[in-house]
């Protein structure tokens, strides 16, 4: 168990720059995920971390020691990968005991650690079995195990649900969680999936483009995310942005779509007419009496809750989120709340707060 | 009823190709059952005779009477197991730490090494023989079992398909086995070799009836007796012209060396198997 540092960190392959620059602080037994889009430079970042790859600049920090010269195995980490990398030809036990092995560890020590581990996920029936004969969770598990038996400073995950099937992934997901609270191992969590990241981390690394676009809470990104990237990648459906311009000495929005919008936490700064993004999650708009008309194009009906598509007068694209049935109209007036507005500047989409 | 009938002609097929396939052997096997003279007045006997004994005792102790007498079978037999055992062990050693080397490594010039191993394909050994000859001979291994090996060791079959085998291993393999600790050597020894088992048995196989069928060269760089190998001694036991060939000796030498080639495709056969069912990717 240990802290992890990471900063400044850079990787070009080549001409290409993969990361910009990431900056990390892992506490303790933390969970952190990062989450990001295909291609943003996830993986890469895991694989530095793990001394797969190495960094174009910038330094990693485990339990305050410098990793960058030592090997993947000196570095006492342990890792899941996405297609588990057992190795086909040995039982799950040698996979397990493999490292161990290596290590030079005592016959007797091996034993009690694979059978511990095996106990704690619940595959001593599996012990004697190949990979190739067992299921995709099972396998998940035995990868699991794998990382376990090392006792490792830090677990390294990268995308290692995304081969199960929906139900499975749930149900691993919450075991992976439990797990990790009760071994207690610093972990980083690579994911795609923002489902995935809400409810598996302590924090969230939002990642876009090579560069750490937030690192907060699940709720505080959710709540107050730092820019409009993260506020759409965050959320289902995503969130609403509208066009408008800074108005009434810093206090209020004008929207391109019609109303103007009094701020109801405090003024922006920026002169009159300076160019804004609002966001407005779906689930946070409001049906009412006096709002602009939007024509439907599509209502999808959860059961639980009703989603509405349709589009504004100005032309933008809208989704407003009901709990239980909408009304049955061609058209129907919505309404901006205003404790719910998130306001960007309309240039950099970085978040303004009064 | 209909499905017998349908599958009537495949069989019929599969017959005739038996067929073709297997009567040169059964009218050696004969032969090596008659006395000389039966076959030296051209008959083709279909049925068995009663010499086997006597031309297999022949064949094996003293490798023929006559003029064109070679070294017994046993010698020769011995000669040609340890040379094919050494061409196929030699070529499978090489070309896996070859194609490991390509494959897994990163290092200056390794296409140009992967290239050069790739071209000498097509350069037969009956191609470069002569400049091959006279190095064995310049490094003093004519007549030697050495000589006799080490240049049919040297090629690029077997490394290119070791390399397109590696090419297929996951490199989540390599990684997995980096995070466990797992050296470069250690790779190799635990997880690439097993991994590979299928493809060395098969080219095992292969590789032994390679070197066991060599003719040419054993020809050329072994003049010692005690050298000869069987499909040499074979050969030099037909004489040319009017002389009198002692042809149940020869097919009884014929039908012995078989067996060896036989024996090491039933023998592996069972590994083919094995890897089959028992390794995936
Ligand atoms: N070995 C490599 N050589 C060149 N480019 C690479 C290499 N590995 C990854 N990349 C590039 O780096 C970018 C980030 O990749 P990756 O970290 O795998 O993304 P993610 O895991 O977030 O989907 C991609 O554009 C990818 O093409
Ligand atoms: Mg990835």
């Amino acid at each position: 168990m240990a802290s992890l540092e990471v900063t400044g960190l850079t990787k070009s392959f080549g001409p290409t720059h993969v990361l910009h620059g990431i900056d990390l602080a892992v506490e303790d037994g933390e969970m952190i995920v990062i989450v990001g889009a295909s291609g943003c430079g996830k993986s890469t970042l895991l694989r530095i971390v793990a001394g797969l790859e190495t960094a174009t600049s910038g330094s990693i920090r485990i339990a305050g020691r410098e990793v960058a010269a030592l090997e993947p195995a000196e570095r006492d980490i342990a890792m899941v990968f996405q297609n588990y990398a057992l190795y086909p030809h040995m039982t799950v036990e040698q996979n397990m005991a493999y490292g161990l092995r290596i290590r030079g560890l005592p016959k007797a020590e091996i034993a009690r650690r694979v059978a511990e581990a095996a106990g704690l996920l619940g595959i001593e029936a599996l012990l004697a079995r190949r990979p190739r004969q067992l299921s995709g969770g099972q396998r998940q598990r035995v990868a699991m195990g794998r990382a376990i038996v090392r006792e490792p400073k830090l677990f390294l995950f990268d995308e290692p649900l995304s081969n199960l099937d929906a139900k499975l992934r749930v149900q691993m997901r919450a075991e992976i969680r439990r797990l990790q609270r009760r071994l207690g191992v610093t972990s980083l969590f690579v994911t795609h999936d923002q489902t995935e990241a809400m409810t598996l981390g302590d924090r969230l690394v939002v990642m876009h483009a090579g560069h750490a676009a937030q690192i907060a809470t699940p709720m505080e990104i959710w709540a107050r995310p730092a820019d409009t990237y993260v506020a759409g990648f965050i959320g289902s459906p995503a969130m609403n942005f509208l066009a408008g311009t800074l108005t009434e000495g810093g206090h209020a929005v004008a929207l391109k779509a019609g109303p103007t919008l009094r701020f109801a936490d405090g003024p922006r700064t920026g002169g009159e007419g300076r160019p804004l993004t609002i966001g407005i999650r779906p689930e946070h708009m409001d049906l009412a009496e006096g709002g602009i008309p939007m024509p439907l194009d599509l209502v999808e009906p959860l059961g639980s809750e009703t989603v509405l598509h349709g589009r504004l007068p100005s032309g933008e694209a809208l989704v407003v989120k009901l709990a239980g049935p909408a009304p049955d109209a061609p058209s129907l007036p919505v309404a901006f709340p205003a404790s719910a507005l998130h306001v960007f500047d309309g240039e950099t989409g970085k978040r303004l707060d009064p | 009823m209909k499905r017998w009938l349908s599958s009537l002609g495949p069989h019929l097929w599969l017959l005739l190709g038996v067929l073709v396939f297997a009567t040169p052997i059964y009218i050696t096997l004969i032969g090596s059952t008659h006395d000389a003279s039966t076959i030296g007045r051209g008959d083709v006997p279909l049925l068995p005779g009663s010499h086997a004994v006597e031309n297999y005792t022949a064949a094996w102790v003293s490798g023929g009477s006559g003029r064109f007498a070679v070294s017994p079978a046993s010698r020769m037999l011995l000669n040609s197991t340890i040379m094919a055992l050494c061409i196929a062990v030699g070529k499978i050693v090489i070309s896996l730490l070859s194609a490991y080397a390509v494959v897994f490594f990163r290092f200056p010039g390794r296409m140009i090494a992967f290239w050069t191993i790739f071209m000498t394909l097509m350069l037969p050994v009956e191609v470069r023989i002569i400049p091959t000859y006279q190095v064995i001979v310049s490094m003093d291994l004519f007549n030697s079992m050495a000589g006799l090996t080490i240049p049919l060791i040297a090629s690029a079959t077997a490394t290119l398909l070791f390399r397109q085998f590696f090419l297929t291993i996951p490199d989540e393999y390599v990684e997995a086995a980096k995070m466990d600790g797992a050296g470069p050597m250690r790779f190799f020894r635990d997880i690439l070799l097993p991994l590979s088992v299928t493809n060395i048995a098969a080219l095992f196989v292969i590789l032994f009836i390679y070197g066991w069928n060599q003719y040419l060269w054993p020809l050329l760089v072994v003049n010692d007796r005690s050298l000869e190998t069987i499909v040499v001694g074979m050969a030099k036991m037909i004489g040319t012209g009017e002389a009198q060939n002692e042809w149940n000796v020869i097919m009884a030498m014929a039908v012995l060396s078989l067996l060896p080639p036989v024996a090491v495709v039933i023998f592996m056969q069972r590994w083919f198997l094995k890897g089959l069912t028992e390794t995936e990717k």
